[in-house]
């Protein structure tokens, strides 16, 4: 049984006075994702039946790498925010949300990261 | 996780078949009946309604059953002409108003079930506590500091124009119980009458607390729970556009931003 008015649980602890960046983030990330994803599918096709040497070639040039990375960021950023959102949709239990919020952050950071390194170890020789 | 199916006591089961009138112009309606006191689960009764002797909108076929068939049929109901916005139910899937719907758009047996997703006081009488409670929080008033002027506040014909379109709402909450993302946050999203509503101020050229505003709707769920799913435009019986509305603040949050 409660007393709390439903304007009192409707305010609830006010405004979090943030979601624009997220929101502004989430479609500059999608606009970003236009061209890099139509350049990782061209690049991936570009590659197919390539050996090592070949792929060492390639990725020396650092304006390969460079858009690699950049699609690669640029996803995980985009994978990160939208996954958030699903999350904090559909998963009410607070113990759970914020588990899966974590993990969430380090699977993208992990993801990004992890590609970074192994494209610039290719890209200076392997 | 939110709740993808209505628990056990709150799954409606096969109701009643009432008698059938005699005559050729019948039609058949599905009403969802719910009485607390019974500790029932809800169930779905039969009615039919003798369109000779009744009128041509839905609410007038609910009427009927309740004159002729079943006074127990509870239902709120009061201008009967779409400006009070009482009687929002969801009438053949679709959230609407009884008193504005035509039967003959119909084909077939009508379902007639309350506002989705809304706890029920009874039958077809959703509680909209929650509801009220959010567009209170907007302050739906004018908000000025200049101190007041003699006459009346003057308003440019071209900022008026700005109003058409969302002063209209008569929030009948037929949006907000149509978006799924109200149904999984409504106690924290705002649902797309509050935020059309909250439009409405925002860019009302008279009012002075704009920033104020923004800011208290800046809000990872308050706002930003609108995922243009689109429901609210589909359904409103009005013919707005609360997802064009909600999309207005979102620029205007940008706007300020960057």
């Amino acid at each position: 049984m409660s007393f709390r008015t439903p304007l009192s649980r409707v305010t609830g602890l006010g405004s979090a006075k943030s979601g624009t960046e997220h929101f502004w983030n989430q479609r500059l990330t999608a606009l970003a994702n236009v061209p890099l994803m139509l350049f990782s599918v061209w690049l991936v096709i570009s590659l197919v039946g390539a050996d090592r040497a070949q792929m060492v070639a390639t990725f020396a040039n650092p304006f390969i790498t460079g858009f690699a990375i950049l699609a690669i960021v640029s996803a995980s950023i985009h994978m990160r925010l939208g996954l958030q959102v699903v999350i904090e949709d559909y998963v009410h239990t607070e113990s759970t949300k914020w588990l899966l919020l974590m993990l969430n952050s380090f699977f993208a950071f992990g993801v990004a990261i992890i590609a970074t390194v192994s494209l610039l170890k290719l890209s200076f020789g392997g | 996780m939110v709740q993808l199916t209505l628990p056990k006591n709150s799954q409606p089961k096969k109701g009643k078949t009432w008698p059938k009138p005699s005559g050729s112009n019948v039609r058949e309606f599905h009403i969802y009946r719910y009485d607390p006191d019974s500790g029932d689960n809800p169930r779905i009764d039969t009615y039919f309604v003798d369109l000779d002797d009744c009128g041509p909108m839905v609410l007038d076929a609910l009427l009927y059953i309740k004159d002729k068939v079943d006074p127990t049929l509870t239902l709120r109901r009061s201008c009967r002409e779409g400006i009070c916005g009482s009687c929002a139910m969801n009438i053949g899937g679709l959230n609407t108003l009884a008193c504005t719907k035509g039967i003959d758009e119909f084909k077939g047996p009508i379902n007639v079930y309350p506002l989705p997703h809304m706890p029920v006081v009874k039958d077809l009488v959703p509680d909209l506590t929650n509801f009220y409670a959010q567009h209170r929080s907007i302050k739906p008033w004018l908000q000025t500091k200049t101190p007041e002027p003699r006459t009346e506040w003057l308003q440019a014909r071209e900022d008026r124009e700005k109003l058409d379109g969302l002063y209209e709402c008569i929030l009948c909450a037929c949006c907000s119980t149509s978006c799924p993302s109200y149904w999984w946050n409504g106690d924290r999203y705002l649902g797309p009458a509050v935020l059309l509503q909250a439009y409405r101020w925002l860019i009302d050229s008279r009012d002075e607390a704009t920033g104020e505003r923004l800011d208290d709707l800046e809000d990872p769920f308050r706002l930003y729970r609108c995922h243009t799913i689109m429901n609210c435009t589909n359904t409103c019986p009005k013919g707005l556009n609360p997802a064009k509305a909600i999309g207005e603040i979102k620029k205007m949050m940008v706007e300020r931003a960057v």
